[in-house]
């Protein structure tokens, strides 16, 4: 019996190429499953999980519900907003609280990175990052290697492009080490105030001009601008980012070959990809939102069956 | 460990046929009906019969499917059950049609257990019948038994019955096998 190596998914780097095999595999079959005319299964009947958001979300958390809902878990909904957290209660009196309450499971985002490791070790419930401030956020990086292998086949010597926002992005760190992990290389491109210094550490190559990016890459995987994240001012203006490392159509024309645009959500359109790029056909931005159902159910799926009854 | 053969090859081949023949007798033409084989190895048995069915009977225009169970279990999280799915191929809506389930071995009917919900996802089927090679006989947990039936055996709980196919495993042969 092939099984996960880990008890929570709490980053990329804590998985092995095998269990991001198995994900796939359960993927598949998932993804089947959602294609059907009754799309949902009675897997999880038994299983009750807790969605904990202590940072705003849309798609992740709808995608969250959406992928429990069709393996037949119960669940319950918290957002930080509207808790007790604004009371003072600490992060593991909260999720203790709700654990007495007989949930196996807990999704949760949080904006401090390492927050799901450290309830991982204070807590007994099986533990899925939704996102960790800029640390990591795996299912992510799981749905968009899924589905770079969709369109292009296999992730194996495929060359990723990673551009924008590196240094706030969790996207960025999850896809970076996936795509690593399943033998991808990978380049990361935007303006240097927003690399991080080191990166290079990670076995990825550095570039600050988009057009020799994408002349290099298969696909292009375009972050958004964080500006919630940001502090201090990193680039002069918005529109002088857009200048030089907006993905529009004249910049994908100068190229003597077609590359897979993706976009892990929200799109400030206009800013890094312009319209008519984000709703081309070889832009599989909605792909991948319908891939990270699929892929979420796997992971939900192949974590509950290591809960020990 | 000891094993005896309950069926051999030419033993195999004669049930197959007469199963094959049963089945036309009920469903003629096969115009309002579906076969579907349980993955993963009622997959085997269902295919020799949809053979036997084009050669002999000249049925060509016939739906067949195969449908896995895993995620329908009722074992889950309750032992060391393959967790690993197999592929499920129904490209047809069930709705209104007569199904047959094909399955090697009906043991506890369980899987068929799973089976009868897994497959109301493509539709309301009219009615659902269902064929095995063997039938263990005294060993059901559930009140589920075969319309057609290959041969019946008397295992006792101990007793494991191994289904080989040519194209799988390098002979027909079905074997009772004591631990």
């Amino acid at each position: 019996m092939s099984e996960l190596s880990v008890n929570h998914l709490l980053g990329i780097k804590y998985l092995s190429k095998e269990d991001i095999e198995l994900i796939f595999k359960t993927a598949d079959h998932f993804k089947e499953v959602i294609n059907r005319p009754i799309k949902k299964v009675p897997s999880l009947r038994d299983i009750t999980i807790a969605n904990l958001f202590f940072e705003n979300s849309t798609r992740t958390r709808l995608s969250f519900e959406l992928a429990e809902k069709r393996l037949s878990a119960d669940i319950v909904n918290f957002s930080a907003a509207s808790s007790s957290v604004k009371k003072g209660e600490t992060l593991i009196d909260t999720v203790n609280n709700i654990l007495s309450m007989k949930v196996d499971m807990v999704v949760m985002r949080h904006p401090n990175p390492g927050a799901g490791i450290f309830l991982s070790r204070h807590v007994n419930a099986s533990i899925i990052n939704a996102g960790d401030g800029a640390h990591e956020h795996p299912t992510q990086a799981l749905l968009d290697t899924y589905s770079i292998r969709e369109r292009l086949g296999e992730v194996a010597g495929k060359k990723v492009v990673i551009v924008g926002d590196i240094l706030h992005s969790r996207v960025a760190l999850s896809n970076i080490f996936a795509l690593k992990l399943q033998g991808a290389e990978v380049k990361v491109c935007g303006p240097k105030t927003l690399l991080p210094k080191h990166i290079e550490s990670l076995g990825v190559s550095v570039e600050t001009d988009l057009k020799k990016a994408l002349e290099w890459c298969d696909v292009a995987n375009m972050l958004r601008v964080q500006n919630e994240r940001m502090d201090i001012s990193y680039f002069p203006s918005t529109r002088e980012y857009a200048q030089q490392f907006q993905l529009n159509k004249k910049i994908l024309e100068s190229l003597n070959k077609e590359i897979v645009v993706m976009h892990p959500g929200p799109i400030n359109r206009g800013v890094e990809i312009t319209s008519d790029v984000a709703d081309a056909e070889n832009a599989i931005i909605l792909d991948q939102v319908q891939n990270g159902v699929a892929v979420r159910m796997a992971v939900i799926y192949l974590l509950a069956s290591k809960i020990n009854r | 460990m000891g094993q005896r053969i309950l069926l051999n090859a030419v033993e195999i081949n004669i049930i197959l046929h007469r199963l094959a023949c049963q089945l036309v007798e009920n469903h003629t033409d096969f115009k309002n009906t579906v076969i579907i084989g349980i993955q993963p190895r009622g997959v085997f048995l269902a295919e020799r019969i949809i053979k036997i069915l084009r050669e002999e009977y000249n049925i060509t225009d016939l739906d067949y499917g195969h449908l896995d169970i895993t995620f329908y279990r009722d074992d889950f999280r309750r032992g060391d059950k393959p967790l690993e799915a197999n592929k499920t191929k129904i490209d047809f809506i069930v709705e209104d049609k007569k199904v047959v389930f094909i399955d090697d071995v009906l043991y506890t009917g369980r899987s068929i257990r799973a089976a009868l919900t897994a497959v109301q996802s493509f539709g309301r089927p009219a009615e659902i019948e269902l064929l095995s090679l063997i039938d263990r006989r005294f060993s059901r947990h559930l009140p589920i038994q075969p319309d057609y039936n290959g041969r019946q055996v008397d295992a006792i709980n101990e007793e494991k019955v191994i289904v080989n196919w040519k194209e799988n495993d390098g002979e027909d042969v079905v074997y009772l096998v004591s631990k």
